[in-house]
């Protein structure tokens, strides 16, 4: 039995500056930084200090969260430079006396921090998200559809995608190409033409083979460099290729 | 003029049984108009954080039975259950998780390919259903892509619904605020089901979203319903400290061990039988016993907590069936738990109680369910399992999103629309929220609430703290927190933090009095002052109605079929 020390070594907060781009496009003609002093122990996670300012000090900031344990995909924004998530970005991994948050990048601002995303959840729609098979198969009664571990590895890594938007925001041909399918969509496709019980792979791919779609990306790779939950869209983008240029069946 | 827009079927709240009736009654009813309505975007509920397990009798030729799963409830629920309503659940849940299978889900499997299960408290036979530690999440994420192949599903995201319109007996519509355009709306429609969750944001540690208020439960309340048993509410044994997040009850189905400042199990004193994986309820008032006896130990905030022990399960187990919760410990706590001992402390985590329903979901109103957290169909009684709410969402999701489907199917939207309830509502919120006037902070106010309700109301009660409890939520309800002061339209989420609040008072007021009136110990309400369970004088389900001046309280039977209550024993 290891020795477990009950001794508090809590040390006081530190106090660091938050920048909060503010914007409204119902009355600001641009972009505004605000910047507050926020108290920070070792465990406060961006969202938390912006939360601080909300509750304390200018509740008008707006700001989409939920879960604040990096399930539900609500806090995606650009936190000193970079598409993170603020619940699971704690201020002591920035390095930095001064943390800047900014609504994320290709996304339609709405206010302050919190973007629209009818285009990520249309894009998503788009690529049939779901197994396609006959009805009788998927709506009977049957017992499960056999699956095996190593079948089940295939897809699982792309199934954790918590549809945050960091990886649209970060991908340049985003920023370019306003029709553009998106990382986000594309992995997902992979996702189900990856999974052993989906039988609509063609239809899939029939989709995406677009000028849009899956050829329009050219492999920057920011997408699988931002994504929290370590999917690799990039690499999804890739395998799909492959089975349309007849690598892969 | 009031906007307006109109639905076949309205389903308020998009979690598990919000998601799961959207698909039943889009099947059943392939031309009706659904609108699921919700406050956040609807793949974000907080379902998604559900860790562990899906309880269901899948391995019959291993030796599980459905009568085995409904007397654990029974038994879980300390003889407070419905026993039909526990019957219907282990029965039609086999099903479901085969259809979910069917739709998607990427359940954990065995070799041979089958669906695998795991150990979880107060089970006798291995069976809730999993995927690794994610299993809300990859649920959500099948029911809402299920939900894209039904093209009259229509996402109302980010839409705050602040009443119930109806005509004293029968449902009308809804008032809601679409949160991006500031713009108040009425939503009419034939048929409505509620499944906006549960409210463990009442407590300040808590392993609940921060979006997870009563709004639901406090607009079924106001419309003329009653909560049902909210005093029971569920603390489960492993919050980390020091964020509340749950680390999952399949961290001691895998074998993970909970140990005290002597490194004993000490489990063994209160449930040799089960050891970790007793109830939840009972876990949690082990680990208050041991720490209130002085053998816990200080968290460096200053905390008391328990330990505990996942070493032994070794990396590989660790990060294949417990990925999650790693990730969750080394980022939040800084301790990676395949090399460290984790810090962990009971939390609030799930309520029995909510809106009166019968077998079927069927609420007080004609024309409205409730499904999932916020309804109390009485399916877990004074203590749930765990991995059975999960469960009870797949199926009253199914079952209500069906009946419903049937009932619009058959009935027209009211001729007579009710504008004065409308401006009523309008006033309310508006006059009474939005352009009120006062010096204190919602925000403090919101968590002094939350504090009270964990100092005076968590694992163990007693008459003097639930007094003084109550004392105190009514002094701070008292103060002048109705003000917004973002005074912007668009995405003015002040505006619904401080309605979030408002609905908060109403349903704490309604916890604290049902625990005071409940002088016994039954499954998670634990009473210093009345330690034993008393079947003579309270057997019975507590019943709350809305009254502007204090909730009047009632009574209901409760359903025994089979199983006379007994003393539970682990």
């Amino acid at each position: 039995m290891a020795q477990v020390s009950d001794v508090a070594d809590n040390q006081p907060p530190q106090t660091k500056t938050l920048r909060i781009a503010r914007f409204n496009p119902e009355k600001d003609n641009e972009k505004q930084f605000v910047e507050f002093s926020v108290p920070v122990e070792k465990w406060t996670t961006v969202l938390e200090t912006i939360l601080d300012v909300k509750q304390h000090h200018d509740h008008s900031v707006a700001v989409r969260y939920s879960c604040r344990q990096a399930t539900c995909g609500s806090c995606g924004m650009i936190i000193n430079g970079k598409p993170r998530l603020a619940c699971f970005t704690k201020v002591s991994e920035l390095d930095s006396d001064v943390v800047t948050v900014e609504p994320m990048n290709n996304f339609p601002i709405i206010r302050d921090l919190a973007v629209k995303f009818e285009r990520l959840f249309d894009t998503h729609h788009k690529i049939k998200p779901y197994l396609d098979r006959e009805d009788t198969e998927l709506e009977s009664d049957a017992k499960e559809f056999l699956q095996s571990p190593e079948e089940l590895e295939k897809y699982i890594q792309f199934a954790n995608c918590i549809k945050c938007g960091l990886c649209n925001s970060a991908c340049p041909t985003m920023a370019t190409d306003s029709s553009f399918v998106g990382p986000q969509a594309l992995a997902q496709a992979y996702r189900y033409v990856a999974d052993s019980r989906d039988k609509g792979k063609d239809s899939r791919l029939k989709i995406i083979d677009d000028s849009h779609g899956i050829w329009r990306c050219h492999f920057a790779g920011s997408c699988s460099q931002v994504c929290p939950k370590g999917v690799d869209p990039a690499m999804g983008i890739q395998l799909l290729r492959g089975y349309m240029l007849g690598f892969r069946s | 003029m009031v906007d307006s827009i109109e639905f076949d079927l309205i389903i308020c709240g998009s979690g598990l049984a919000g998601l799961r009736a959207a698909i039943a009654a889009a099947k059943k009813g392939p031309h009706l108009k659904i609108g699921i309505v919700s406050k956040l975007q609807v793949m974000r509920s907080h379902s998604v954080s559900a860790e562990g397990g899906t309880a269901a009798v899948i391995q019959e030729d291993a030796g599980d039975t459905i009568e085995s799963h409904v007397y654990d409830t029974v038994k879980g629920s300390d003889f407070l259950a419905d026993q039909d309503v526990a019957e219907r659940l282990c029965v039609e849940m086999p099903q479901e998780i085969h259809q979910l299978d069917h739709w998607g889900m990427p359940w954990s499997r065995k070799e041979d390919g089958r669906i695998d299960q795991r150990n979880f408290g107060g089970y006798s036979f291995p069976r809730a259903t999993y995927a690794s530690d994610k299993v809300g999440f990859f649920e959500m994420q099948t029911l809402y892509d299920t939900c894209q192949k039904h093209e009259n599903i229509e996402y109302l995201n980010e839409w705050f619904a602040t009443s119930i319109v109806h005509d004293g007996k029968k449902f009308m519509g809804l008032t809601a605020i679409e949160l991006g355009s500031g713009t108040f709306y009425t939503i009419k429609g034939k048929a409505l089901i509620i499944a906006t969750g549960g409210a463990g944001r009442l407590y300040s540690f808590s392993t609940y979203a921060l979006s997870s208020t009563p709004d639901g439960l406090d607009m079924g309340l106001r419309a003329g319903m009653a909560l049902k048993d909210m005093e029971f509410v569920q603390f489960h044994p492993t919050g980390i400290l020091p964020s509340g997040i749950l680390i999952t009850e399949g961290a001691r189905g895998e074998g993970g061990y909970l140990l005290n400042n002597k490194g004993e199990r000490f489990m063994k004193t209160y449930a040799a039988g089960k050891m970790e994986l007793a109830p939840r309820d009972i876990v949690s008032r082990s680990i208050m016993t041991e720490i209130q006896e002085g053998r816990g130990f200080k968290h460096e905030t200053g905390v008391d907590c328990m330990k505990l022990d996942l070493r032994h399960l070794g990396d590989e187990k660790i990060k294949e069936k417990l990925g999650g919760i790693r990730e969750i410990s080394i980022k939040f706590s800084g301790i990676d738990p395949a090399e460290e001992l984790l810090d962990i402390r009971p939390v609030c985590h799930y309520m029995m109680g909510g809106l009166h329903t019968d077998i079927d979901g069927a609420t007080e109103i004609q024309g409205v369910w409730a499904a999932g957290e916020v309804a109390c169909n009485s399916v877990h009684g004074s203590n749930r399992l765990g991995a059975n709410s999960t469960s009870e969402c797949i199926v009253w999701g199914k079952i209500t999103g069906e009946l419903a489907a049937e009932y619009a199917m058959n009935n027209t939207t009211a001729d007579q629309w009710p504008h004065h309830l409308v401006a009523a509502e309008e006033k309310r919120i508006y006059d009474g929220i939005f352009r009120g006037n006062g010096d204190a902070n919602p925000y403090e106010i919101r968590q002094a609430l939350t504090d009270v309700m964990n100092e005076k109301a968590y694992v163990y009660r007693n008459e003097t703290d639930l007094v003084a409890g109550l004392k105190k939520i009514r002094e701070l309800k008292a103060q002048t927190w109705k003000h917004v002061d973002d005074k912007a339209k668009e995405y003015n989420t002040n505006f619904s933090n401080v309605m979030e609040l408002d609905s908060m008072f109403r349903v704490a007021e309604i916890v604290l009095i049902g625990a005071i009136n409940r002088k016994e110990s039954r499954g998670a309400h634990a009473r210093t002052d009345y330690t034993k369970r008393d079947d003579t004088n309270f057997l019975h389900h507590t019943l709350a109605y809305y009254d502007p001046n204090e909730p009047i309280m009632k009574t209901h039977p409760v359903t025994i079929t089979k199983y006379q209550p007994v003393e539970r024993k682990y």
